[in-house]
């Protein structure tokens, strides 16, 4: 036991000592009086970001905004700093000490930090807020703004309408005796809810338009009910409960908890002609989904990266302003996903119907809508 | 580790002729307040080494140590007092801040104990009375959920709506480990298996009642409304600090468990059946009754350490306002070794690692696991006394002076 102790000791400096051979890089304070400042010029100005309790590395949209917040830094070559919230408790010290550090813009990401960017944003009229899926109300729930708070809002119901159309037609071409079409939640939160009725919407829509009666299983609209697994982790949840679903008949799941997505994709690689919807970003570009992504129908896209970085750039210009951002089909801040393997598969003309419909939506003959959605005027 | 201190095996008689110095110094290296202090200082030595391995300059200059050492120590050397400094000037004083800010951060450690006193003062009763409550994430949660209730609810004048608010807290939290307690004294079942599942059950029910108008009210996110102003903790030095009386209300709280261990026919009852559950059984005293006795208090305690969470600084409830109070609770009672004045101190430590943690991140840059790691290294090194006595120089001293390192004290 010892001398194995020894040994494995010894291969591990051995390794260290090896590793730590390489040559030391020229000094470039002195050799290359620029070499810092090839990525972009250096500009004084910090951007901050305080996460919600999922933290930055939720595959999810606190992770969006940090990648949002990265992307500045490196393009726009502002500094930054973030802090990782791990409770509630900690989202107005959090946001307290970005205001000490002297930042001059501050990103909240979640409705949950809208108490403490409100109340910073009262207090410190000369630094800039911003709030990431949620705008300012007062105690009584009418909505209030701030000179220097801009909410960064999403219509992302009307991405998923399209998605829910989607799923509706490509579930009658795959099942055309029982077709349905399921979805579950992590928790009851707008911003969750607004995807399932969207979706909701979408499929009827479908049934309307084809005659068809596509069944959704796991939300009612009308009662604001349905599945959530109770958190936004539980890979394992995710799964059993696709599994409940497809026993059920499901065609189409949309799983709207973040990274819990990957329990469906497992579920649905079980059963022949299943597919599964990802949200947030491209399921089907994520690593992590390598093994799978050939089951992802679509994704229904919210681009907080982008809302994050675009807030940054105008605000570092000097052109900050508090007027919601809204993510919109229009816009580009919502989509669905291209279809990637599906493209052979799904119905030219259910692709065109969706085009048609996401005409309309922006040219606002449709309205899609959903009380989840946060009223902007 | 023992549940309560009242085991403790008397120390190794010093051989005959020894000097009273002698018995000085084999005093110190027996007491556990050396070992906690070894354990806390190792633990930062040991997160001290995360720290500089985390940091991406020194993973850089790590590459070329051989060529240019000097680049390595210095990187490292530059994340560790950064990082600790950060922590120091969140915690304790902040010497780069102006003004009344400079002190801030010792009133904030002193609002992060807050609800770890009370907490921690409740399971401190458990563990002393044999009782391993792991339910407190739930005690606090219901606490935090029925404080919640009487501030949105209703109306009163300044004083009583907050004694009111804490009152409720007080019963809930009660009840919800009495639950637990009542099981164990009618059916034996045993209580760890009971609190865990309890917490589960308090955080989906409060997690439903926030969509529900009880506890949303309008609101359509799983957040409540702001609870009054006239039932939030009085703030004890103004705006400007985030102190409130909830702090002084902890220390009496403490005050009053020390007195009902020391000195009621009560706590002695507790402590008997912590001690040995049949002998306190045959010399009379009822020890179903005990356990829900000590259930209730302990939640009661829980319950309150929730109010003060929501009336004295988040003001508003969401199914995460407990954090992780509960469970960090539990350490802070081990830390305290059970007794109210180790778990108050042990509480403003873990208060001072929270307070801390956020300019950690923002200014030094370093991740908020490093700070979880130090707070669980400690806990590491507390549970293994005769590890904190192999590291330590003190006794590695006393060692060479032939004295005993053996452990004396659980």
């Amino acid at each position: 036991m010892k001398k194995l102790t020894r040994a494995a000791v010894l291969a591990t400096a051995t390794a260290l000592a090896l590793a730590a051979c390489a040559a030391a890089p020229e000094d470039e304070e002195t050799t290359e009086p620029g070499a810092e400042e090839t990525a972009g010029e250096t500009v004084d100005y910090t951007a901050c970001m305080v996460s919600d309790e999922g933290g930055f590395d939720d595959a999810s949209f606190n992770q969006s905004g940090f990648e949002g917040l990265e992307r500045a830094e490196s393009e726009l070559g502002i500094q930054v700093r973030t802090a990782e919230s791990s409770d509630p408790g900690q989202y107005e010290t959090n946001v307290d000490s970005m205001v000490q550090e002297g930042c001059n813009l501050i990103i909240g990401v979640g409705f949950a930090l809208e108490d403490a960017i409100e109340m910073a944003a009262q207090a410190n009229p000369d630094i800039d807020f911003a709030l990431v899926d949620s705008a300012f109300s007062d105690a009584d729930f009418n909505p209030v703004t701030y000179d220097n708070a801009k909410p960064l809002l999403f219509n992302t119901q009307e991405a998923a309408f399209l998605a829910g159309y989607l799923a509706a037609g490509h579930a009658v071409a795959t099942d055309a005796e029982e077709p349905k079409v399921a979805t579950y939640g992590g928790m009851p939160f707008p911003s969750v809810t607004i995807f399932m009725d969207g979706f909701y919407d979408g499929v009827m829509k479908y049934n309307e338009d084809s005659g068809t009666t596509v069944e959704v299983l796991g939300w009612d609209k009308e009662a604001q009910n349905g599945s959530m697994i109770g958190n936004f982790s539980d890979t394992e949840a995710g799964r059993a409960t696709t599994e409940t679903f497809i026993a059920s008949g499901a065609d189409v799941i949309l799983p709207v908890a973040g990274p819990v997505g990957a329990g469906s994709l497992n579920a649905a690689s079980q059963t022949e002609g299943v597919s599964v919807i990802w949200v947030d970003s491209d399921g089907y570009m994520q690593a992590s989904n390598a093994d799978t992504k050939q089951l992802i129908l679509t994704s229904i896209i919210k681009q907080i990266g982008t809302a994050v970085f675009d807030t940054i750039a105008t605000a570092a210009d000097g052109g900050f302003d508090a007027a919601p951002y809204v993510g919109t089909l229009e816009n580009g801040g919502v989509d669905i996903a291209p279809l990637h393997d599906f493209e052979s598969t799904v119905d030219p003309a259910l692709v065109t119907a969706v085009d048609d419909l996401r005409e309309q939506i922006i040219a606002g003959d449709l309205v899609v809508e959903s009380v989840s959605a946060t009223p902007t005027e | 580790m023992t549940t309560t201190d009242t085991l403790v095996a008397p120390s190794a008689q010093p051989p005959a002729g020894q000097t009273r110095e002698r018995n000085l110094l084999q005093e110190v290296l027996d007491s556990s307040w050396l070992v906690i202090i070894l354990a806390i200082v190792t633990a930062l030595v040991a997160s001290s080494v995360l720290i500089a391995a985390a940091n991406t300059e020194v993973q850089e200059s790590a590459a070329y140590l051989f060529a240019r050492p000097s680049d390595f120590f210095g990187a490292a050397w530059d994340a560790i007092y950064s990082a600790y400094s950060a922590l120091f000037r969140g915690a304790v004083f902040d010497y780069q801040a102006e003004g009344v800010r400079q002190i801030r951060p010792i009133t904030e450690t002193m609002v992060a104990s807050v609800p770890l006193i009370f907490t921690g003062l409740g399971l401190a009763v458990g563990f002393r009375s044999g009782l391993f409550n792991i339910g407190a994430q739930g005690q606090v949660l219901m606490g935090a959920a029925a404080a919640t209730y009487v501030g949105i609810t209703f109306d009163l004048p300044v004083v009583v709506h907050v004694v009111l608010a804490c009152l409720a807290a007080m019963v809930v939290g009660a009840l919800w480990a009495g639950i637990a307690g009542l099981l164990k004294a009618r059916t034996g079942a045993n209580e760890v298996i009971v609190t865990i599942m309890l917490n589960s059950i308090a955080l989906y029910l409060v997690s439903y009642l926030l969509t529900t108008t009880l506890l949303a009210q309008g609101g359509t996110r799983p957040i409540s409304p702001k609870v009054a102003d006239t039932a939030w903790f009085p703030r004890m030095l103004g705006d400007s600090f985030r102190l409130h009386w909830g702090f002084v209300v902890a220390l009496l709280a403490a005050v009053g468990v020390w007195w009902l261990m020391e000195r009621s026919v009560l706590g002695f009852q507790f402590r008997a059946v912590g001690a040995n559950q049949r002998a306190a059984r045959t010399a009379g005293i009822r020890v179903n009754l005990v356990f829900v006795a000590v259930m209730l208090t302990a939640g009661a305690l829980a319950g309150m350490g929730g109010a003060a969470q929501i009336l004295g600084t988040d003001k508003t409830l969401q199914a995460g306002s407990a954090g992780s109070i509960g469970f960090d609770a539990i350490t802070v009672a081990l830390l305290g070794r059970s007794k109210p004045l180790g778990t108050v101190l042990a509480a403003l430590l873990f208060g001072a690692l929270r307070a801390g943690s956020p300019l950690m991140q923002t200014s030094a840059a370093t991740p908020i696991d490093i700070v979880l790691v130090i707070q669980a290294s400690i806990v590491l090194l507390i549970a293994a006394p005769p590890l904190v006595r192999a590291l330590s120089p003190i006794h590695w001293i006393g060692r060479r002076l032939g004295r005993s390192t053996k452990e004396a004290v659980a």
